[in-house]
């Protein structure tokens, strides 16, 4: 029998929380807000809503509680600290689950630039005719030529789109009119670059913050967090200001063709994280100011923020490069 | 904070709230048996419809809805939380560690679950039917030609998917941050290890799961085109990212079940696991090609010939590893003082039937052949060898194993026998015609078939009926241990049983190792 009794020296308990309730209130906002979600989905087409019901409570009901329930779960882990329960084997396991939750985040995004790759490589154009492909051009999708943007779909090449709604809104045409890089003279026009120019400096002004964290200086900590979250805060409005003018000018929109598939969910999910990343800044900028939480040894909550503050900047890197530059 | 060194609270609040890894080991088997029952059920009734050719006793569009739900509630529901549920009694008790890293989020983990099921199984009442379009929901069968119940489906597998995910970073964070000293990761129970990788594959490849169920769900209900040709999109491409998850998925399946024949065998064969390190790297090297070869699922579908000589050379690269390892369980029993307790007839009825299985999916490898086999009977027989035989049979035998640990009490020896040599009759029985009835050309996914199969469908669905049968014998004997089996309360319940887990006492208390024991130098594997 293995020696159970005496610890080995230096050796902290790790501390097994008591039975909690947040895992099934959790679990109950998370069924309704999925249960609602559905009932509010199959009550519409193309983002159209049918019929007025109750629907949409059940949903709003259930995020809520789910959203209480998160919020009262991490101000239990904070507590938890604070109360010095957690030992230094403790916060390593919290670092290798905030690590292996971005891996999980970065397959999610592959999924999507998986389909982006396949559908500018391979089904762009064998849809053309390129390849072993050739039949079903002339079969299927006769006149279509493909290009990225592309400046028509396959439906519309073969001018069915008013049987065919799907897919198809026939109000974007032109490749002048997309999101990518047209004109090197007026890149100041462009939206994105400033975009770009924005999230890779808060990446930085957030470094700044936790340099400052680790030489004790709180108010500078204060202050460049601050102005992380700030900087979140435009890129958030400035990517609601281009999808306006996708929507309103454009003709650009989730319902027109596989470029406007790609460019919105890649994008949309993207500023959803950036959404939710400045979400957590915020939360950490509060801590900080109000409850003079952190020392330089102890941040962890800050520090896991961070990380996914660099991780959506990451991401926003290669959306640049394939979704807005290539 | 309450006292230290407590018991189990009293209620269903016990069960509700529990943070111990015992606890939640309990509800997911408990859970995944239960499933078990139901997706058997669905079996059988797809077994009664092809029982004799022609309509018997269900309508055809309620057919495809057995057949797709018989496979997804098996792969989800049953399978893959039984090895979650293993992991979590387990791992902690062979590594040495007091309990999960994160006990509250392992809850939730399990507790988001039945709600999932319980969704994904009320579509069955919906208007317009249940999902059926397969387990494998290929767009634009489950896009544009879907019941409106699809949009339930979706958000069920985001829950599911979820789970898994949480499950998964908690295994990881357990095995890196919790073991005890002296636990050096070549000195980890082969079972942890392969956990571990099945960890790995499980956050890489669920959240790709969830990017394709939200692309089905933006293409139904948003007019995206991701898998309309119409738009620009592909209905290929909804294989390629579906087989980038459900490849990696059948490992997820496979490999918790090598980490636990690979207990067993050693045991009931009193001596140490044969080549354990190229245990680990081979499972390593299984886990890492089953990135690499998701397109031998679609060989049909129309990829350029470049495409599929590289999957197909690809996919017969995994004969290697899991080669090795058949090697290494053989190997372990070759001159052992062998013993044939139930767990052991499990474990060997995994190896044989599970190697057939490996062997007709390295004929299904080879590409040109594949064009004969594609969607046939074969196929089916294929991967009920690996999923049933290899997947519950192990798992079988694991319950089995551990249950005089964790309860305290024997099962019945004798019944435990009787239910092997039932199962391993009544499985062969349904499942080897079906290899005939495949190479002849029989499809799947059909309620009604062509004269000349009719015997040996007959065959299969006896077989079946018996199979399911004597899974009412294992949960008698399971709940009669439970219940009034004869106590034991040997550390060690079977004498060639090696591990940390041998050495707590017998059934295992709440809590085990508070207090991290110490790991000698010679392995604490077997």
């Amino acid at each position: 029998m293995a020696a159970t009794e005496q610890a080995p020296p230096g050796y902290e308990k790790y501390h097994v929380p008591d039975s909690s309730s947040l895992a099934v209130r959790a679990t109950a906002g998370l069924l309704l807000t999925v249960f609602g979600g559905g009932l509010v989905l199959n009550n519409m087409t193309f983002g159209e809503t049918h019929e007025a019901g109750n629907a949409k409570w059940v949903l709003l009901i259930g995020l809520g509680f789910f959203i209480a329930t998160l919020a009262s779960w991490f101000r239990t882990t904070i507590r938890e600290n604070m109360q010095g329960m957690n030992s230094a084997q403790l916060n390593h396991s919290y670092v290798l689950g905030m690590f292996w939750f971005i891996f999980s985040e970065v397959m999610f995004f592959a999924a999507f630039f998986g389909t982006l790759f396949y559908v500018r490589q391979l089904a762009g154009p064998w849809l053309a005719g390129e390849g072993e492909g050739g039949r079903m051009n002339d079969l299927l999708w006769p006149g279509f030529e493909f290009s990225w943007p592309p400046m028509i779909t396959p439906q519309e090449a073969v001018g069915g789109t008013d049987i065919q709604p799907i897919a198809n809104n026939g109000a974007f045409v032109t490749q002048e009119r997309s999101m990518s890089f047209a004109d090197a003279h007026h890149w100041y026009q462009w939206l994105p670059m400033w975009n770009t120019i924005i999230l890779l400096s808060s990446s930085f002004t957030v470094h700044v913050a936790h340099t400052a964290l680790l030489n004790d200086e709180r108010a500078k900590f204060n202050r460049w967090l601050g102005i992380t979250v700030a900087l979140g805060i435009i890129f958030v409005f400035l990517q609601a200001a281009e999808y306006y003018e996708a929507y309103a000018h454009f003709g650009l929109t989730l319902n027109s063709g596989i470029y406007g598939s790609t460019f919105f969910m890649l994008t949309g999910f993207h500023g959803f994280h950036v959404a939710m990343g400045m979400t957590m800044l915020l939360i950490q900028l509060i801590r900080s100011v109000k409850g003079h939480h952190f020392t330089a040894s102890d941040h962890f909550g800050f520090e896991a923020s961070s990380w996914y503050w660099h991780f959506v900047d990451v991401v926003w890197v290669f959306l640049f490069l394939f979704v807005y530059i290539l | 904070m309450g006292a230290h060194h407590h018991g189990p609270a009293r209620g269903i609040t016990r069960w509700l709230f529990t943070t111990n890894h015992k606890d939640i080991g309990t509800m997911y088997l408990w859970f995944s048996f239960a499933m078990f029952i139901l997706g058997g059920a669905f079996a059988m009734i797809i077994r009664a419809e092809l029982f004799q050719p022609g309509m018997q006793l269900v309508e055809p569009g309620f057919f495809n809805q057995m057949t797709t739900l018989h496979g997804l509630v098996m792969v989800f529901g049953a399978i893959m939380p039984s090895f979650v549920g293993l992991a979590n009694w387990l791992i902690p008790m062979m590594i040495g560690a007091p309990d999960m890293a994160l006990p509250r989020m392992n809850n939730w983990s399990f507790w988001i679950l039945p709600p999932g099921f319980l969704m994904l199984a009320s579509t069955l009442f919906m208007e317009g039917g249940a999902p059926a379009f397969g387990w494998t929901f290929y767009a634009p069968l489950s896009t544009t030609y879907a019941a409106p119940s699809v949009t339930f489906f979706i958000f069920a597998i985001h829950v599911l998917g979820m789970s898994s995910i949480m499950g998964s970073i908690n295994i990881i964070a357990t095995v890196m941050n919790m073991r005890a000293p002296g636990m050096s990761y070549m000195k980890l129970p082969l079972f942890v290890w392969t956990w571990l990788i099945t960890a790995f594959l499980l956050v890489a490849v669920m959240p790709v799961l969830a990017g394709a169920v939200t692309m089905m769900l933006m293409d139904i209900h948003f007019g995206t085109s991701f898998f309309s040709a119409a738009g620009g999109g592909d209905p290929v491409l909804f294989q390629h990212i579906f087989w980038f998850f459900g490849h990696p998925e059948v490992y997820i399946i496979i490999l918790p079940a090598f980490g636990v024949v690979s207990q067993i065998i050693p045991a009931f064969s009193r001596k140490p696991l044969f080549g354990y390190a190229s245990m680990v790297y081979a499972t390593a090297s299984i886990a890492f090609l089953s990135f690499i070869v998701w397109a031998h699922h679609m060989y049909t579908v129309g990829m350029p010939v470049a495409g599929e000589l590289y999957f197909m050379y690809a996919t017969m690269l995994i004969a290697v590893p899991t080669g090795v390892k058949v090697f290494n369980w053989i190997s372990t029993m070759w001159r052992g003082a062998l013993s044939f307790e139930t767990p052991m007839l499990f474990s060997i009825g995994f190896l044989v039937l599970f190697t057939i299985g490996g062997f007709t999916g390295l004929m299904l490898s080879i590409a040109p052949a594949d064009f004969q086999y594609h969607d046939t009977y074969f196929v089916v027989a294929h991967f009920h060898y690996v999923m049933v035989a290899g997947a519950v049979f192990s798992m079988t035998a694991a319950v089995y194993f551990w249950l005089p640990k964790w309860t305290g009490r024997m099962y019945n020896e004798t019944m435990g026998k009787v239910h092997f040599w039932i199962s391993f009759v009544g499985f062969n029985i349904t499942f080897f015609p079906q290899h005939f009835v495949g190479l002849a050309g029989m499809p799947r996914r059909v309620p009604d078939y062509a004269l000349q199969f009719a015997d040996f469908n007959m065959m299969s669905s006896i077989g079946a009926f018996v199979y399911g049968a004597s899974q009412i014998l294992f949960l008698y004997n399971v709940i009669a241990t439970i219940v009034a089996g004869e106590k034991v309360s040997d550390e060690k319940v079977w004498d060639g049983a090696e591990g940390l887990e041998w050495t707590v006492p017998t059934p295992a208390p709440y809590h085990t190792f508070e207090v991290p024991p110490k790991v000698g130098a010679a392995p604490a594997h077997g």
